[in-house]
């Protein structure tokens, strides 16, 4: 499936993603961050059930230095 | 001091106490850890972050602003800053929001246009009543206008924070005469945010009865940032003593002699 993740199309040779293999994959794991779904923002306790659908739009966010 | 100058001196802000009046950004510095440094020496509890995409296939243990920041340590205040709509701000703080694990404390600001970096009120006014509505502890970002800094009070934010001077100008305070009457007519504390250039500019804006003070460029700018950032520490302190201590009156066209005039030799 192929999934835009910030803007960017990436394809994962997968039939079932949940977020939780998402983040493993894209090598977010353990750093912080907050992702949202077509606008929708996915609460982290729900990495595990949540699964990602053919042409989902992530938007992945972090905190960065701002004034 | 006794007990009750010191009580004085704490610092409330939707219902949490602070020590410190200064609040710091955490941009343009030349690392993170001079970004600490700097933080730590002007003695800054709350300060802001930015909200931004993450790099994705960035190394896993290349280190963050978090890490040395730790959340635990300082009270974040994400901002909005970059946003220019209603939409886009309540979006990203709730992001934000999610990111922090329910944080409520934030910073709102939208901007009009991309050359002065001017408050739109407009899509502010719009954006508070949501994120107020919302549950959010909003402290906003404004114009030196006192209708408009008494609008976003009335509609629920912890603290107004008019501008001085435009952002990262370091023009310093402007218009202090505005400043007074938003001072004199809202009960939620008013904090300048943004256009303090040096030191004094800040302690001006304690003088004036300002609760707070939120700086970023003026630091992460100067030559020196750890020494600023010392100076600005002193600087509110400073500033905040004579606010309480009260000036003395002005005598515009009559000096009077400090010393007696009594007893002078003949």
């Amino acid at each position: 499936m192929k999934i835009s993740i910030n803007g960017k199309m990436q394809s994962f040779d997968k039939d079932v993603l949940t977020f939780e293999t998402l983040i493993k994959e894209i090598n977010l794991e353990g750093r912080r961050f907050a992702i949202e779904r077509n606008g929708e923002i996915i609460p982290k306790s729900q990495f595990n059930k949540y699964t990602l659908n053919d042409g989902d739009k992530l938007e992945i966010i972090g905190a960065v230095g701002g004034g | 001091m006794d007990k009750n100058e010191n009580q004085s001196e704490l610092f409330d802000i939707a219902g949490q106490t602070f020590n410190s009046r200064l609040l710091v950004g955490t941009g343009k510095y030349k690392d993170f850890k001079e970004t600490k440094s700097a933080i730590d020496e002007s003695g800054a509890e709350i300060v802001t972050v930015a909200i931004r995409r993450v790099n994705i296939g960035q190394d896993k243990n290349q280190p963050s602003l978090i890490d040395y920041l730790p959340p635990k340590d300082y009270t974040y205040l994400p901002n909005t800053a970059g946003c220019y709509t209603a939409d886009d701000s309540v979006r990203t703080l709730r992001l934000a929001r999610e990111l922090l694990d329910g944080h409520k404390l934030v910073k709102l600001e939208v901007l009009g246009d991309s050359e002065t970096l001017y408050p739109n009120v407009v899509e502010t006014l719009n954006a508070a009543r949501i994120l107020v509505k919302d549950g959010f502890d909003v402290m906003v970002y404004t114009s030196d206008d006192p209708i408009m800094a008494k609008q976003l009070e009335d509609v629920g934010c912890c603290a107004i924070m008019p501008l001085a001077s435009l952002i990262g100008s370091g023009m310093g305070i402007l218009n202090p005469w505005n400043l007074e009457i938003i001072i004199d007519r809202l009960s939620v504390p008013v904090i300048v945010d943004a256009g303090v250039g040096t030191a004094s500019d800040a302690s001006i804006a304690m003088e004036l009865g300002c609760d707070g003070v939120l700086m970023n460029t003026a630091i992460a700018a100067a030559k020196n940032p750890i020494l600023m950032a010392r100076a600005m520490k002193k600087s509110i302190e400073a500033g905040r003593e004579a606010f309480l201590a009260g000036r003395m009156p002005k005598k515009l066209y009559q000096a009077s002699p400090s010393s007696p005039t009594k007893g002078i030799i003949e």
